[in-house]
């Protein structure tokens, strides 16, 4: 009878002593999180960490896993991140384009202003002061490009 | 790849910043980044360091398209031309007949912000119609 509940006090002993070298969850979760991107986040189940989110690329999902791999006491690693899907960039059709330009070029009179498969190409002369506000609105109308080839006075 | 390293410090400042629904996408040999910033001043630093990266904004490399947040409660606009009066057009666009002027550094009262290029406003005098929206400045 002595013998049974010391071998049970025993058999408990361990389970406490082996139980506190274990990292826990939560401190697992913390650690790794801290490593990590902005962007990405973490859940760990008894030492099963769950990665998720979004990432700009291939390369950063992989060191995202490769980060919590060497977190000490994971055992194993699942890499649910995705990776971000940039929208196309948009740009405005050539007839829309053409009439935003001559509207946001009207008091720009030195500016002279050529629209072709959504280039914006601009010749004339201009102030200095002038050609910031000149992009800016120009920038805004979805240009694929503009050709600035002004003469800045 | 390039050209992201070229404006740099265009793109961490717009991080930095706090440009919402930033987005830089390279495409073609250029780069499109586009955003939402909090204010004007904030718009007009990003422009500087653009200014400062590709003097005189020669390359035609990069494609900075940050419009400035406009709060729904906004209903006032000042008027921010060089010097002259703004026009006020029956229709969205130069080609439309004018019909009033707004002075230079009006404040006048926003009726309709749905079109970006356009905004349908009223001056104190009552005149309605439509002016040139990088010409106005929402007033908190």
């Amino acid at each position: 009878m002595k013998t049974t509940k010391f071998v049970m006090t025993a058999a408990l002993a361990a389970t406490l002593f082996f139980a506190g070298c274990k990292p826990k969850d939560a401190d697992i979760q913390a650690a790794v999180q801290a490593k990590e991107a902005s962007g990405i986040s973490v859940a760990v189940t008894k030492g099963d960490v769950t990665l998720s989110g979004e990432v700009a690329d291939e390369a950063a999902k992989l060191k995202a896993e490769e980060v919590a791999k060497n977190e000490k006491g994971v055992k194993s690693v699942i890499n649910n991140i995705k990776i971000k899907v940039e929208a196309p960039v948009v740009i405005s059709e050539d007839a829309t384009l053409q009439k935003n330009v001559v509207d946001a070029t009207k008091d720009f009179p030195t500016v002279k202003t050529e629209v072709k498969d959504g280039v914006v190409t601009l010749t004339g002369e201009i102030q200095k002061a002038s050609l910031i506000t000149l992009m800016q609105h120009l920038s805004a109308l979805k240009p694929k490009k503009i050709d600035n080839k002004l003469t800045i006075k | 790849m390039a050209l992201q390293e070229k404006y740099k410090q265009l793109t961490d400042a717009a991080s930095t910043a706090g440009i919402t629904n930033l987005s830089v996408r390279e495409q073609d040999g250029i780069l499109y980044v586009d955003g939402t910033a909090a204010d004007g001043n904030t718009k007009d630093q990003l422009w500087n360091i653009y200014n400062q990266i590709d003097p005189n904004f020669a390359s035609g490399d990069l494609v900075l398209n940050v419009n400035v947040a406009i709060d729904a409660i906004v209903t006032h606009a000042k008027v921010i031309t060089e010097s002259s009066n703004l026009n006020i057009r029956k229709g969205p666009g130069t080609d439309q007949p004018i019909v009033g002027k707004a002075a230079h550094g009006e404040v006048i009262t926003l009726v309709n912000m749905s079109n970006d290029l356009w905004w349908l406003v009223r001056t104190n005098d009552g005149e309605e119609g439509y002016c040139y929206a990088q010409y106005l400045e929402p007033q908190s």
